[in-house]
This record gives C-alpha cells, sequence and structure tokens, in this order.
C-alpha cells in the first residue's frame, strides 16, 4: 500500500514519524521553524514539537552545524537543514573535520548520528554562489555518507535510514524536486544505503543518474525509445557508497553507458562512476563512457547562460548516440 | 632588560587577580585541611613528568607526528577537573595529554597511544591530538584550532535536552578565540542558555601565545574574558598558575552552571613554559628571561609550597610521591614500548558505525 506525494512531503512526513517515534530527534537550522522553512519540509514542526525540539539559529552554519554534530556524539539525532548546500561551506571544517572522522580519530569511541539536509544544485537563476552542486566534494571524505533520492519514495526511504544510523549522511534534495509527486509506500518504508534503483529497464545503453537529473534521464530514454534505441536508468540514490554491483551487471548487459551529473565536469562525480564502470564492465563495452555534465564554468546569471551551464534531455540523448556511433 | 613590556602587562594583570584570591583566602579563615587535594597534586606531577618523558620520547623518534605538550599549565586542567563529578565531559584542543591524565585516564594508555599503538587510548588512530576517554567524559583531543567549540556547545544542549544536571567543559586556547569557531557557538550558548538549556564553561587557557603569536599581537581586548561581554555571557579571571584559586573559582561556576544551565566564560592567565610543539625549537618569539621569570611561578611548586604550609605534604612525602610518579611514568613507557602496533585491518575499521 502507499499513497501519492510531493517530495516535500515526502520528507515532512518522515520527520514527523520518525520524531514521535524517537524523542532524540530534533531538528535544527536557520528559518526551520517560525518561519516554516525556506522550502517549506520543516512547515509546522515547531508548533508540533515546540522549539526545544525544533532549533532556530541565527545565521552562523559553523556553529550550529559544529553544534549538531555534538549533540549526535552525546545521543542525540539531529536533523540540520542547510537552506541550500551551498552555505554548508561555511561549515566545512566541521562537517569534513569532525563529523566525518571523529569516529575514526578516536578508535571508534562515539557515533555520530546525524543527517545534514537541504537543496543541492542549480535552481533558477541564481548564479555563481547558489547554484553548487557539491556532491563530489563530500562524497570523497570517508566517514560520510552521500544520499541523492531522485523520486518521493527515494526520499522517505533514504531519510529514514539516515535518521535511524549511526554515522553523518550528507543528504542532498533538490529545489526544482520538492513539487514533484510519487507513489510513496506507507509504514516503515526504508531503503538501505548503497543499493541504486533500475528506473527503466533496457538493453541497448545505461544511463546513470542521481537526484534531478534520473528525470532528464527518463525523458531522454523516453524520446531515444521513439528511435528504437533501449536505454536502461541506473537512479543511483547513493553516491558514497556506490552500487558497484548494479553498474556492473548493467553495463555488461548493455555494453555501452552514459553518466549523467549537473556538476563541472573535472574531478565530478560522473568521472568516479565512469572509472567505477570501466573497472567493473571493462571487457563489456563497445564504447567509451560518456560523461554528460554541467559546464565548466561558475554559474551565470542570464538565464540564456544559465540553460547553456546545465545539462538537458536532448544532450543526454546526444551522449547516447555517441556511444552508439550514431551521430 | 629582564622581561619585554607585553610581559610586564600580564604579570600586572595576573597581580590584580591575585588580590582578590588573597582576599577571598582571607575572609576564608586560616589554611583549611588540604590534605584532600593531595591526589589532585599527584596528578600535577604526573602530568608534568609525563610530558618531560613523552618529549623524550618524541627526541628518540618513538613519537610521530606533532607533540604539544602542558608543561607550566597543569593548575588550569586539575582545578576544573577537581570541580567536576564524574559523569560530568569535557572537550579540549590538541594539548591534551593532562588533561587525560589529571582526569584519571591511564598514564599507559595515554602514551601508547602517542606511541602509535593498539593499547593506546584510541587504538593508535588518534595520536597526541586526539585522546579520547568517553567512559570518564573526555569526548577529545582535536586538532584545528577552535573547532571543538561548537562540538562541546551541542553537546551541553544534549545533557540538558537528556534532562540530567550534568555539565561540559570546554578548554580552549587563547588563539582559538579569533575564530568564527569561537564566536559562532559561543552566541549560541548565550541563546540556548537563556532557556536554561547549555550547561556549559568555556575555560580559556590563556598561555600568553598562539604559536609564536603574543595575545597582544592577535587582538586589541586583552582581557579575555570579556569577550564573553558580547555574548551576555558571566565571565571573569583567575591566576590559571594557583591550584586552589582556580580550584575555588571552578567550583563556584560549576555549581552555578550546573544549576542554571546557562554558559559561563573564564580566562585562566597561565604560561607555557616548553615550546608550542616539538618542532618550535628557537622559540623567537619570546625571550628565555622571560620564560625564567614565568617558571618561578610553577604551578606545581606553588601548590607544594601552600600543602606543606598547611601541613598536608613534607619532604618525605614529596620524595614518595616522586618516586610513585616516577615508576608510572617509567611504566607507561614500557608499556607503550612494548605493545603492539594495530594490525593492518585496523586501517578500515571504525570509520562506519552502520553497515
Amino acid at each position: 500500500m502507499g499513497q501519492v506525494l510531493t517530495y516535500r512531503d515526502a520528507l515532512r512526513s518522515t520527520l514527523i514519524e520518525e520524531m514521535d517515534r524517537d524523542p532524540a530527534v530534533i531538528l535544527i537550522g536557520e528559518d526551520i521553524g517560525v518561519y516554516q522553512g525556506t522550502f517549506r519540509v520543516t512547515a509546522d514542526l515547531m508548533q508540533r514539537y515546540g522549539p526545544k525540539r525544533v532549533i532556530d539559529t541565527p545565521i552562523s552554519e559553523r556553529g550550529f552545524i559544529g553544534a549538531a554534530i555534538g549533540m549526535a556524539m552525546l545521543g542525540l539525532r539531529p536533523v540540520v537543514e542547510v537552506m541550500t548546500w551551498n552555505f554548508s561551506l561555511l561549515a566545512a571544517d566541521q562537517i569534513l573535520n569532525n563529523a566525518a572522522k571523529v569516529r575514526y580519530f578516536s578508535g571508534g569511541q562515539v557515533d555520530v548520528p546525524l543527517v545534514i539536509r537541504g537543496p543541492n544544485g542549480a535552481g533558477v537563476q541564481l548564479s555563481a554562489q547558489h547554484s553548487q552542486s557539491l556532491e563530489a566534494l563530500y562524497a570523497h571524505f570517508p566517514g560520510l555518507w552521500v544520499v541523492a533520492p531522485a523520486t518521493p519514495a527515494d526520499a522517505r526511504g533514504l531519510l529514514r535510514t539516515a535518521i535511524r544510523g549511526r554515522d553523518p549522511v550528507i543528504f542532498l534534495e533538490n529545489a526544482a524536486l520538492y513539487g514533484t509527486k510519487g507513489e510513496v509506500p506507507d509504514g516503515e518504508f526504508a531503503l538501505p544505503f548503497g543499493q541504486a534503483d533500475i528506473a527503466r529497464s533496457g538493453k541497448d545503453v545505461t544511463i546513470v543518474a542521481y537526484s534531478r537529473m534520473v528525470n532528464l534521464a527518463l525523458a531522454a530514454a523516453e524520446q531515444l525509445a521513439r528511435e528504437g534505441i533501449d536505454p536502461e536508468v541506473i537512479n543511483l540514490r547513493t553516491l558514497r557508497p556506490l552500487d558497484r554491483e548494479t553498474l556492473a551487471r548493467s553495463v555488461r548487459r548493455t555494453h555501452r553507458a552514459v553518466v549523467v551529473q549537473e556538476q563541472w565536469k573535472p574531478f565530478g562525480a560522473a568521472a568516479e562512476i565512469a572509472a567505477v564502470i570501466y573497472e567493473g564492465a571493462f571487457d563489456s563495452l563497445d564504447a567509451p563512457v560518456e560523461r554528460e555534465t554541467g559546464a565548466d564554468a561558475p554559474m551565470p546569471y542570464a538565464r540564456n547562460l544559465e540553460l547553456l551551464a546545465l545539462p538537458h534531455e536532448r544532450d543526454i540523448v546526444d551522449a547516447v548516440k555517441r556511444t552508439l556511433y550514431r551521430t | 632588560m629582564l622581561v619585554n613590556p607585553q610581559f610586564a602587562d600580564i604579570i600586572g594583570r595576573m597581580a590584580t587577580v591575585k588580590r582578590g584570591h588573597r582576599q577571598a583566602e582571607r575572609e576564608a579563615g586560616r589554611e583549611a585541611d588540604l590534605a584532600p587535594y593531595l591526589p589532585w597534586y599527584r596528578l600535577m606531577v604526573t602530568a608534568r613528568r609525563f610530558e618531560e618523558e613523552a618529549e623524550r620520547a618524541f627526541r628518540r623518534g618513538k613519537i610521530g607526528g606533532y607533540l604539544h605538550v602542558y608543561t607550566g599549565q597543569e593548575a588550569v586542567a586539575a582545578g576544573f577537573l577537581a570541580a567536576i563529578r564524574p559523569d560530568d565531559i569535557f572537550f579540549t584542543a590538541y594539548r591534551d595529554h593532562a588533561h587525560a591524565i589529571i582526569r584519571g585516564t591511564p598514564p599507559d594508555a595515554v602514551m601508547a597511544e602517542l606511541f602509535g599503538k593498539v593499547t593506546g587510548v584510541a587504538k593508535g588512530k588518534g595520536g597526541s591530538m586526539h585522546l579520547f576517554d568517553v567512559a570518564r567524559g573526555l569526548y577529545g583531543g582535536y586538532g584545528i584550532v577552535g573547532s571543538h567549540i561548537p562540538l562541546a556547545t551541542g553537546a551541553a544542549y544534549a545533557l540538558r535536552y537528556q534532562s540530567t544536571d550534568r555539565v561540559c567543559l570546554c578548554f580552549l586556547g587563547d588563539g582559538a578565540m579569533h575564530s568564527g569557531s569561537f564566536h559562532e557557538p559561543v552566541n549560541l550558548a548565550a541563546l540556548w542558555g537563556r532557556e536554561g538549556l547549555c550547561p556549559i564553561v568555556y575555560i580559556i587557557e590563556n598561555n600568553q601565545y598562539a604559536m609564536g603569536t603574543s595575545v597582544e599581537r592577535s587582538t586589541v581586548v586583552t582581557n579575555l574574558a570579556s569577550h564573553f561581554d558580547a555574548y551576555g555571557i558571566d565571565n571573569e579571571q583567575v591566576d590559571g598558575q594557583d591550584f586552589f584559586a582556580v580550584k575555588s573559582a571552578a567550583d563556584r561556576i560549576v555549581a552555578q552552571v550546573r544549576k542554571t544551565g546557562r554558559p559561563r566564560g573564564i580566562e585562566a592567565i597561565t604560561y607555557r613554559f616548553a615550546a608550542h610543539g616539538a618542532a618550535d625549537l628557537f622559540q623567537v618569539y619570546r625571550s628565555r628571561e622571560e620564560v625564567e621569570a614565568q617558571r618561578r611561578k610553577d604551578p606545581i611548586l606553588l601548590m607544594e609550597r601552600r600543602l606543606r604550609r598547611a601541613g598536608a605534604l613534607d619532604d618525605e612525602r614529596v620524595e614518595v610521591i616522586r618516586r610513585e610518579v616516577e615508576a608510572a611514568v617509567a611504566a607507561a613507557l614500557r608499556f607503550a614500548e612494548e605493545s603492539p602496533e594495530p594490525p593492518p585491518e585496523a586501517l578500515q575499521t571504525d570509520i562506519y558505525g552502520q553497515g
């Protein structure tokens, strides 16, 4: 059984379920309470749980993200909202030097059950400082889990696993997805980290994507299907760890792969995913792995330039055709 | 010139603080029975001897990386750790050996950690800068200056959220005070403290130098305690070389914080006798005369003198403690030397808690 929910409501209802279940779950962030959350994921939650559990903070990322790590070390389960992931850079030292490593350098003496969630990637004309995709940065660091749900069901299942875990989780949402709808299972539905989803089965080429790019990949696949090409689409769900098995198994069947990401190409997630495909399915490949990525430039403000900077459905179609030598 | 002008200013400030303490002492009447403080004296001596041997082991190549010793500052950690309960918690920076030892972590496990052995407090994975003993309330041991202050602040919130009356101590150096890692969490603590939700004491261990940069070259507001004024947090200074002054202030402050759930700040004015780190060979930023003058205010000697005056110590007992401490530190060195290295598979454990 399930119900149709928006991505936003899938997140919000999961927060409610987990807060009802465990008093150790608290929320902390900027304007999540009185203001109701910039993207309204935490709407009404301060009224419901009070200001001690839904903590509005001053604009002070290093302070409140660091504090949330300390709370987690003492047994709370903080869910931090970053208004956008761009602002997480102000707390990079806390996330990368403390949250990711304190279990290790303490010799395993502490858990850090912490979720940091918020929108990642470009919005609409937010320009250079507010449009970044930071998944490769965070996925580089051992000690962090990095997840990027594409659907409302992903959002619920991954958030539940994140909140109930013992480690810091980088939970990458996307502003364009909050309003999207989808079937969401009821009850204790949870998705394990490291398990990708075959969003569309196909035999001619594997398109690998995550977060918002999954929707683009699916749209591209439909267009390609009309031209007689049958793509498989993998929704990764988790970037750290990558589901190496699913990637290799798919490419061994299709012999071709296109990896899609919104980030800049150099040292991006697609480079790592492509490497994993080479390692797991090198002998099966009939073409080099294609990377379809954002343009290697700071995000411009002008709408026409911004559109040029982002990957689109047609770019994925072209990339697939390149792997099939049909250009 | 015996001391530089900056240093004369420090002496002046310490004298002012000292006068206040003497008055408090007079008001409290004559020397009380100080025998109950002997264990803290012994721990301070242990910490001192531990650091001396650690420096020697570093020079012998037994200890790698960085080594920052606490020599000269022992009364600050001891005074505060003597004022908290076994279930209270504390965070500190990378000059952390003495905090662990004074809290009661076996010197064996601390030395083994410095030697990078599997029997160390963090299984040899943390080293000198990351001592942890969560069972005794020590939540680290952090290497990025100031970065533990947000953690300690959140931890204090958690203690109140969980409806306990435990408190959190956050030791930090004067060098950490000019970073956002200090100002941001301290502001949060003040806000949360208004609701009784942040039982934390920020203890500035003002040893006068951030590596080689003196307090005077780091801020124009050299009364570091007064920085808490900006956040509406009550604060004071204390002579950090005087165990009894620190202990008395700590008792009062910890009791208040435990009762109110509000943060407090205190600046313990102290001095690092040793170099910043083992690699700080020449100490070009301060004069030999300055260090020598400060050594006359050795916290261990001051405490010893006071204990002798009160009849709690005499030559014989000093000698017994000295011998026992020697034996304990020698045993720690032996233990560290003889302990095995971490097994290769330890490289990949303790990264994640969930499978």
